[in-house]
């Protein structure tokens, strides 16, 4: 598996270049309201890039492809819509609901997973999240292919009304923010460090006395509640939970997103969230070319800039990003 | 009953004609084709749904009158949260007044949801769900085509009266196969047949043999298929296969549309009976409409019944701004006065939309034809009955829609 | 207890296909080391090609057994000479991706010009009917299947495991520079052997043809399924995916009886099952 990451590999690490990019990056988004951007599309985008930066964080820096991780998206989503429309509950309280149902599924399904490598450890997480989708369709409260839908936005700790366009989009950013922190905070620990070292060399690790296998299960659920925490957001700005979430395609789809970006950096699931998602929204009035156009771009990029558009980028400047 | 709908027809008439004079200015409309451009529906509705509402602008004629009209297309893959993320940007960004089709009953319900939030008016031809016009209504909304209510009662009804008492469900395993299975049993038992047993299969099942076996092996004499588009073809097909429709037992498509049975040739589908709202071959009308849009269509295709809806739909709503003098950009009181005006299209006839934006017209059991019936290509059904629309739709007593209880 | 009977059968014949699709996948896994997404997609395009053999040149169902896995076969050549080729050394992941984009280009090529409700396709007069087998009606089309896919299967684990072409094969996939040493074209041997998996997934695909409607999205679904097949079977393993195939059929017929829902889905219970149990699947070797 080491060699998905191996080429982003940094010639010099430094903090002052992510620093630079994180404020350049926090800059933009906070500008997008008064640019004329349309802000659904960017918070739609900021969800998948949290999702798609808690995928990278197993990926990237722990070597470990899940291909299930819709059912963290879908499960958070279903939870909080449900607390939300049916329960009453604030939208803190909500997020809290969904948050908490994601990580307590994977830390079960993480000891299933955990002691499985390489591609058998993708195609269990495939599996448990095949099993996720059944168990969402048989459940009544899901409504099965109708959805929860019409999800009330509420307000925020009282006063953050989310149904206003211009509040719920800066309560998103800040949320995407907060996590994207943390995530870069969990990289650089010394918890990351012995991550990144599992990812190179197991067995060395083990033999340095790491108990691998307790390291990579926190990853995954961390892994997993942070996924879970984009998939609560999502519902807030989609008001609908459906069955599209836990489906396996949309697995598929973080994949996707983050190889565009560039697996195992930092930036690189952010970018390829925004085009992934901007793909889907611009593309939608070529009607039925948008497979064809989508299956294209996924060939031109694993035949040519197999690092990522931040990878590549990453690799020219010799910069970490 | 009848009073409740003229007491709403008269309500609608009060805001036509309070709202008629208001905006008589701004004679621009833009109108968005929502589908599935891509994916299992999209012989359905797709291109083909375009085409209609394109037709459908033509036609009026309006343009000549001053009338600005655009149309534009969107794909929602079948995803709900897609589909909701254009119809919010269409609204806010692009300015359209209108969305139309939007099939699929997850993403038909999230758009009834954003058109209703941003006081847009909401054609939907090609979802099946009756929640749309029920326990979701809308003011904003009005379901065109069919529903499941209507499928359920027509087929259920009139083949109980012919004498299909016993039967047997293949039903696909989500909310929209329950709610055709559940209407269509209670239709059944009410006109004294009885169900003898039934199977929930997983939807986009390729292999329907084991299923077929059980349904066979329990004699009933109708077998109903409460699923749709792939899912039933390849029933139909390997119930064929399996001397299904030979051994006597009749098989009941609850959904299917003409592109389904071109799809499936007649030596497959013969015989088959199931419900539509519009075929091309009723009258002087839909062959005329059927004639033109075939030649435009891609595949030289047929219309189907959700295409004939968008068309009749985009027709009907033209028609009110037209009598506004303008367009308002006010969704509610626009379906308002849709429903307050009777409707008048060549495809499907004289009908009116009620209260809870049901659009109420006849709806047809065919059969298909045995292969030496079909007088050429697309010559496909028979008419075996015709349910008025007060019988095959939902009777307002039922209806929980919180718009009727004004 | 009849109606167990004839759902064991049932299960056997839906396993072919299963067996047939996954032996494909396991094959070129084994000696590619691709996961080929593009599975579904090229056993559509069998499908496909049978369609067009009838509907164009008038040829039938007998010929396109032939045919079609020949056509898609040369046409998977040409995609792994172009493009597969650049991928070898590299991780699984990419080959998974770059299938999957190749998947989704010829689902919605083959989408954009047939639409997506299929293209009907009749069972050959040979073997259309049924006999009566006291528990079931078995039409003889599906005896034919069971029967063909099985002989298919053997004779290609017998051409990978028991003959010379075979041992240079997996030779090359152990150690391609010694092999190369010999004298031996090991580009042009796996490009052979892409073709070889990719025409079994046409030749499931013209088989299915005349049960299942002839649409672009018909391998779509069918992929996940026959993924969890070889996983549980072992990745690469030949037998074991042909085991594997005409069990799981098995199992998803009981389970079809018992708990029709969840047919579907059990093939991913049995797989966690497998993998917590044997960690390479049940005949996969410890890499």
């Amino acid at each position: 598996m080491a060699t998905i990451t191996d080429n982003a590999a940094p010639a010099r690490h430094s903090h002052r270049d992510e620093f630079v990019a994180f404020v350049i990056m926090a800059a933009a988004l906070v500008a997008v309201p008064f640019t004329g951007i349309y802000p659904y599309f960017v918070m739609q985008a900021l969800c998948f890039a949290l999702l798609a930066c808690a995928f990278n964080l197993l990926i990237g820096y722990g070597g470990l492809l899940s291909f299930g991780h819709a059912m963290f998206l879908g499960t958070a989503g279903y939870c909080t819509a449900h607390a939300l429309k049916v329960w009453g509950l604030p939208p803190e309280l909500g997020i809290l609901v969904g948050v908490a149902a994601a990580t307590a599924l994977a830390v079960i399904t993480g000891l299933v997973a955990i002691r499985r490598q390489g591609i058998y450890f993708a195609m269990i997480t495939l599996a448990l999240s095949q099993l996720l989708y059944f168990i969402y369709l048989q459940a009544p409260f899901t409504h099965g292919e109708d959805g929860i839908q019409g999800v009330p936005q509420g307000r925020m700790f009282g006063f953050l009304k989310l149904s206003d366009q211009t509040t719920l989009y800066y309560t998103i950013l800040v949320v995407f923010l907060l996590a994207f922190l943390l995530i870069f905070r969990i990289i650089n620990s010394p918890f990351g460090e012995v991550l990144k070292s599992i990812r190179e060399n197991e067995p060395r690790a083990i033999s340095l006395g790491y108990k691998t296998d307790q390291y990579k299960l926190v990853a995954y659920i961390l892994s997993g509640g942070l996924a879970g925490l984009a998939g609560a957001m999502k519902i807030f700005v989609a008001q609908n939970a459906s069955l599209t979430d836990v489906h396996w395609s949309m697995s598929g789809e973080v994949v996707l997103m983050t190889l565009v970006g560039g697996l195992g950096t930092i930036f690189g699931p952010v970018v390829g969230a925004f085009v992934i998602i901007a793909m889907q929204q611009y593309l939608a009035q070529f009607g039925q070319w948008v497979t064809v156009i989508q299956g294209g771009i996924f060939v031109i990029c694993v035949l040519t800039f197999r690092r990522g558009v931040i990878g590549e980028l990453a690799h020219y400047f010799k910069r970490s990003l | 009953m009848k009073k409740l709908i003229t007491a709403l027809v008269l309500g609608g008439a009060v805001c036509f004609a309070g709202g008629g004079t208001a905006s008589a200015q701004d004679k621009t409309v833009k109108i968005g084709v929502l589908n599935d451009q891509s994916g299992l529906y999209a012989d359905i509705g797709g291109p083909g749904s375009v085409l209609a509402a394109q037709m459908a602008v033509e036609d009026t004629g309006f343009k000549a009158k001053g009338w600005t009209i655009d149309v534009i297309a969107g794909d929602h893959q079948n995803k709900p949260d897609v589909g909701a993320n254009i119809a919010r940007q269409w609204f806010d960004v692009d300015k359209v007044d209108i969305i139309v089709d939007v099939p699929n009953s997850g993403v038909g319900l999230a758009v009834n949801n954003v058109v209703k939030e941003k006081n847009g008016v909401y054609i939907n031809s090609g979802a099946a769900t009756s929640d749309l016009t029920n326990a979701q209504c809308s003011p904003n909304t009005v379901h065109w085509t069919y529903d499941t209510y209507a499928l359920a009662h027509t087929t259920g009804g009139a083949l109980v009266k012919a004498g299909g008492d016993t039967w047997f469900f293949l039903t696909a395993d989500y909310a929209f196969g329950a709610a055709l299975e559940r209407d269509t049993t209670a239709v059944v038992t009410a006109a004294g047949g009885k169900v003898v047993g039934g199977v929930k299969h997983p939807i986009n099942t390729s292999d329907f043999s084991s299923f077929l076996l059980q349904a066979q092996a329990s004699k009933a004499k109708v077998i109903g298929l409460a699923n749709a588009g792939g899912d039933t073809s390849n029933s139909i097909k390997q119930a064929a296969e399996f001397g299904i429709v030979a051994g006597g037992q009749k098989l009941a498509a609850l959904l299917l549309f003409i592109t389904d049975v071109n799809a499936l040739g007649l030596n497959v589908a013969q015989g088959l009976n199931f419900t539509e709202t519009f075929y091309w071959d009723l009258n002087e009308g839909t062959r005329a409409f059927a004639k033109r849009f075939q030649e435009r269509m891609r595949n030289k295709a047929m219309p189907t019944m959700d295409q004939a809806g968008v068309y009749a739909g985009v027709l009907h709503y033209l028609k009110v701004l037209d009598a506004m003098g303008g367009n308002p950009h006010d969704g509610a009181k626009v379906v308002a006065a849709m429903k307050a005006t009777p409707t008048d299209d060549p495809l499907f006839g004289k009908g009116e939309i009620r209260g809870d934006g049901r659009k109420m017209h006849p709806a047809y059991l065919f059969e298909v034809k045995k292969p030496s019936e079909s007088k050429g290509p697309w010559d496909y059904y028979k008419l075996i009955a015709t349910v008025p629309a007060d019988q095959a739709f939902t009777p307002l007593a039922d209806s929980k829609c919180p718009l009727l209880k004004k | 207890m009849q109606a167990l009977y004839a759902q064991l059968l049932v299960g056997l014949i839906n396993g072919s296909f299963y067996a047939l699709l996954s032996l494909g996948l396991a094959v070129i896994f084994g000696m590619l080391n691709i996961i080929n997404f593009a599975h579904g997609a090229l056993y559509m395009m069998g499908a496909f090609v049978a369609y067009f053999l009838l509907e164009y040149a008038g040829i039938g169902y007998w010929w396109a057994l032939l045919l079609a896995p020949l056509a898609v076969g040369a046409f998977g050549m040409i995609l792994e000479r172009t493009m597969l080729q650049w991928l070898s050394g590299l991780d699984h992941l990419y080959g998974l991706l770059l299938t999957f984009g190749m998947a989704l280009v010829i689902q919605g090529l083959f989408q954009n010009y047939f639409g997506s409700s299929g293209l009907p396709y009749a069972i050959p007069d040979q073997l259309r009917g049924g006999v009566n087998l006291g528990f079931m009606f078995l039409p003889i089309y599906r005896g034919w299947v069971v029967i063909f896919s099985l002989v298919i299967c053997l004779l290609t684990w017998y051409l990978i495991e028991r003959t010379r072409l075979g041992a240079y094969l997996r030779a090359a996939t152990e150690n391609p520079t010694l092999v190369r040493a010999f004298g031996i074209n090991v580009p042009r041997m796996i490009t052979l052997t892409y073709g070889l998996g990719v025409g079994l997934a046409a030749l499931a695909g013209v088989l299915s043809a005349p049960i299942n409607q002839v649409r672009p999205l018909m391998g779509a679904d069918l992929i996940i399924v026959v993924f969890a097949v070889v996983v549980i079977g072992g990745m690469g393993s030949i037998m074991g995916s042909i085991i594997t195939g005409f069990a799981l059929g098995i199992v998803e017929g009981l389970t079809k009886y018992f708990y029709p829902e969840a047919s579907n889905t059990v093939v991913f219970v049995l797989m966690v099952l497998v993998l917590l149990v044997k960690p390479t699947g049940l005949t996969g070797r410890a890499n």
